[in-house]
């Protein structure tokens, strides 16, 4: 019997080639900071991850069992000067028999494992908290049902609790995906689709992400999971139930009439007592824009294309010289300044506003907290 | 230019225009001239789905990519997926399907060469009106797959979707090529039932034949869907109908079905003669015959039927009942075990054989080694837990790549590399074909398998652009695969050089180069108009093997 022969150049190919696959494997590891799915934060994830571990054993000794067999029969049975002509074999039934059967009670145990875990997945009962997820073009709302509040792009949740959503679109097919949490699932105009995830950790936050092309700005339909202890919860809610407060801040003042006024904010966006009386007004329906009730407490713009940070949008000066410090470095000055560069073809088109007038509506939208 | 010729009286007569050079190839109705026309199409195709695979992924090389703007990048990835599939590997299958077949079953040509010719001339109007979509600013943007209510002109709420006239040239581009396949798939069922060789039953047809047969089913039962489909979205968009529009009594999950009744069989019409055409190159190249025919040829069947049954494994996102996508996975995982058996066969074929290591064999083995993982990611994709994670991410992006670019890609070059000889006369360079499998094997790992990563690491499909975000690894995974696609890129442009430079100045070749088995071979190269002088004698699987070795013939010989 002959040994393999890996000489010179198919065995520094063959070195490379691993390199950089396992290279890519490596890099997984990197992926600290990401969104992953092998990262989970909540037992539905947890669930999925791990059927990925079991999938990735299964997958890599299959992989590696077969691509051996196969590279290992290129060099063993490579053409020789003085090979002999193979014997002309056309097949055996036993064998076949044999390699139908073992591969399907592989697959069959992978499949109980799978429907298994389907069926594992059910929403448990227990403490729950229902919240109505729409997805628009191209921004995350969300409805605390039973409190009657509404907020965009950030998901602010308890932990220990059963997080039960109600999935909604008016317009195209979403889809509703947090990596770290929970699996994906869709958003379909006409149809009442539900999921549930719990959250284990308190004082984190979670990428969320659209998962279904719906349009031009599909790519940047994120959100965040904001998981607070039940208690801290309970107090951003109650907050959040108010209406919005009057600011004593000369500046916020000024931007609040630009808000009603000039910029023509109140033709997209509703405020709770300023355009609405409370946040189920049938008025708030009609609103394409985000809610921005308590815009000062949240910390994304835009489906997360831009991060409101108020130390990077500080306004210095007064009145008709009220200007942002460094305005190239806020983001709500970006945002305010030209919505269509920062997201290409969302909803928001406004005429140009002043760097002065931008500066009064930052500090308006500041005090909305 | 009709020229003048003088016949035996004297009188000087013009050249007819199927005489002429170029009138003879418009005009043909030879099932070779026009497989040879398919084939063109296909690569010239390919040549443009490539060229929009290089765009999208120099936009996605770094982070915040300014190369392509959202629409342009929506309208550049769709028409990536609409012309590689329908418009490179379609017609390149049929146009192997076209020259090869009837060859390989002793016919002189396909039984409704008329026919043929519509077939071939609707696909490259098909392409051309799909592709002129670019001129007239209106490119589908939607996605290969089309999603309603995404391509409805207006979608809930007086929302303006796709008002344009892009869904208008998909639907009735794909209307078109439909019309084709349906055409194309009549023929070849009829021209294998009816018009094989004397001796060559079902069960002695070269797998490439059965696969072809195969294909033809599955694209005539599974049309109906894609027609209905795309008939009724234009009438939606046209026609004031709300079939696929929520509010109206309609439902945009109905495309998805319709789609799908489709979309699943039709991925296995592009791998199906993919598994033939390595199933005739690796037993050429093994200098054995395939191991397990009837199971290869049954597996195939299988594999058909179970296609109809999948199709909502590309829906567990969309809110079916539990039961329903426990069925799914049901048959989904059934429908790996012929898949299975397969490439056992493949390997056992190899196996004990005396390997010809030349260009169409790296191919072929490359193809084995390819598909293999894109066949466990597609397992892995069954397991619907976690496919909840991993749909709609750039890890499906890696499992259809490495099934259609290390499956199907790789068997036509592998057919392509086959086959040339025959066509022309002439051999492709090996030196040059064997740089292009290298360039194409470390291009395709290098820009695929990253992708399985970037779909675990939370990075969704169809995205023009992801952010800066240096901890994730999404930057440099993504540029990982985008030198991987360029490197597939410089490995065509050897293959266009090595094409075009063998067309003018090739090596000669014989009829029968590879020492091949099957009847194809045993013509001259090209062959003749009439194929066969005389009509072949069949006695086995492998006519031409035996009529080359009449002492250890496989019908004297074989019990098995």
């Amino acid at each position: 019997m002959r040994m393999p022969i890996f000489r010179g150049a198919k065995r520094r190919w063959g070195i490379t080639l691993s390199v950089l696959v396992l290279a890519s494997l490596l890099l997984a590891a990197c992926g600290e900071g990401a969104p992953s799915i092998l990262n989970p934060a909540g037992p539905v994830a947890a669930k999925e991850a791990g059927l990925f571990w079991f999938i990735l054993v299964v997958a890599t000794i299959v992989f590696v069992v077969v691509e051996f067999i196969l590279i290992w029969s290129i060099f063993r049975f490579r053409e020789r000067p003085n090979s002999p002509t193979p014997r002309q074999i056309h097949g055996n039934d036993k064998i076949e028999v044999a390699w139908t059967i073992a591969p399907s009670i592989f697959l069959f145990a992978v499949l109980i494992g799978t429907i298994y875990t389907m069926f594992s997945l059910n929403q448990p009962t227990g403490n729950t908290l229902n919240v109505q997820v729409v997805g628009h073009q191209w921004w995350w709302e969300f409805d605390y049902e039973n409190a009657h509040v509404t907020t965009a792009d950030e998901l602010v949740v308890p932990t220990n609790t059963i997080i039960h959503l109600d999935l909604k679109s008016d317009n195209v097919i979403h889809s509703f995906w947090v990596p770290q949490l929970t699996g994906k699932t869709d958003v379909i105009p006409g149809h009442d689709n539900t999921k549930w995830f719990e959250a284990d950790t308190p004082n984190q936050k979670y990428l969320g992400e659209c998962a279904e092309l719906c349009g031009l700005e599909h790519a940047n339909m994120r959100f965040y999971v904001i998981t607070k202890t039940p208690d801290d919860f309970q107090t951003w809610l109650t907050g959040q139930q108010q209406a919005a407060q009057n600011s004593s801040d000369p500046n916020a003042q000024a931007g609040k009439a630009l808000f009603m006024g000039q910029g023509g904010c109140v033709g997209c966006h509703g405020i709770v007592g300023v355009n609405l009386k409370s946040f189920s007004d049938p008025l708030a329906q009609k609103l394409i824009g985000p809610n921005l009730t308590h815009f000062g407490s949240r910390r994304t713009i835009a489906g997360a294309v831009l991060t409101w940070d108020p130390s990077s949008c500080v306004v210095q000066g007064t009145g008709s010289s009220a200007q942002i410090v460094n305005e190239q470095n806020c983001g709500l000055w970006q945002w305010l300044h030209d919505p269509q560069a920062v997201k290409p073809g969302n909803d928001m088109h406004i005429p140009q506003l002043t760097d002065n007038q931008i500066a009064l509506l930052v500090a308006y939208l500041e005090s909305l907290t | 230019m009709a020229t003048r010729t003088i016949t035996e009286v004297g009188v000087a007569q013009r050249k007819r225009f199927s005489e002429t050079y170029i009138g003879e190839w418009i005009t043909t109705v030879d099932h070779k001239k026009l497989g040879i026309m398919y084939i063109f199409t296909g690569i010239f195709f390919f040549l443009v789905g490539g060229v929009e695979a290089l765009l999208v992924r120099t936009q996605l090389a770094e982070p915040n990519g300014k190369v392509l703007d959202p629409a342009t990048y929506n309208a550049v990835f769709t028409m990536h997926g609409t012309t590689m599939i329908f418009l490179f590997v379609m017609p390149t299958m049929t146009g192997f399907g076209n020259y090869v077949v009837p060859l390989m079953i002793g016919a002189r040509d396909m039984a409704f060469p008329r026919l043929n010719a519509f077939g071939y001339w609707v696909v490259l109007f098909g392409g051309l009106f799909l592709s002129s979509s670019f001129l007239f600013g209106a490119p589908p943007d939607a996605g290969w797959f089309s999603y309603a209510p995404l391509t409805e002109v207006t979608c809930g709420n007086g929302v303006m979707c796709t008002p344009g006239l892009n869904m208008d040239f998909w639907a009735l581009g794909i209307l078109m090529l439909g019309v084709s396949s349906i055409a194309g798939s009549l023929n070849f069922v009829v021209t294998i039932f009816k018009m094989r060789a004397p001796g060559m039953t079902i069960n002695r047809m070269p797998l490439f034949v059965w696969m072809t047969m195969i294909t033809s089913f599955l694209l005539l039962f599974a049309l109906p869907s894609l027609t209905a489909a795309a008939v009724l979205l234009l009438m939606d968009r046209h026609a004031g109908t709300h079939f696929f529009q929520a509010g109206f009594g309609g439902d945009p999950l109905l495309w998805q079905h319709l789609f799908w009744s489709f979309g699943h069989p039709e991925v296995y019409i592009l791998i199906l003669p993919a598994f033939g055409i390595i199933s005739e190159v690796l037993p050429v190249f093994s200098r054995k015959p395939i191991f397990g025919y009837t199971f290869v040829a049954w597996s195939g069947v299988a594999i058909g039927f179970l296609s109809f049954t999948v199709w909502a494994h590309h829906m567990f996102a969309v809110g079916l009942p539990v039961i329903a996508q426990a069925f799914f996975a049901t048959s989904t995982t059934l429908i790996a075990i012929p898949t299975a058996v397969k490439i056992f066969n493949w390997l056992a074929t190899i196996w004990d054989g005396k390997l010809n290591m030349k260009v169409p064999m790296y191919f072929a083995l490359g193809f084995v080694g390819m598909f293999l993982i894109g066949g466990l990611n597609g397992v892995a994709l069954a397991v619907v837990p976690f496919d909840y994670q991993v749909t709609d991410t750039y890890f499906v992006v890696s499992h259809i790549h490495y099934v259609l670019f290390g499956g199907s890609v790789f068997a036509i070059f592998a057919g392509l590399f086959y086959w040339f000889p025959k066509m022309t006369g002439k051999m492709l360079d090996e030196t040059l074909g064997k740089i292009q499998f290298w360039l194409f094997l470390i291009g395709a790992n290098l820009a695929f398998f990253p992708m399985h990563i970037l779909g675990l690491l939370g990075m969704p499909r169809r995205y023009y652009t992801y952010p800066n975000e240096p901890t994730w690894s999404w930057n440099e995974l993504n540029l990982m695969a985008t030198i991987g696609a360029f490197l597939i890129a410089i490995g065509v442009m050897v293959f266009l050089w090595n094409f075009i430079k063998t067309l003018r100045v090739g090596q000669k070749c014989g009829t029968d180069p590879w020492d091949a088995f099957t009847l194809e071979w045993d013509t001259a190269s090209p062959p003749k108009p009439y194929n066969f002088l005389e009509l072949p004698v069949v006695r086995s699987r492998r006519p031409f093997y035996d009529k080359k070795n009449p002492d250890i013939a496989d019908w004297k010989v074989a019990t098995h």
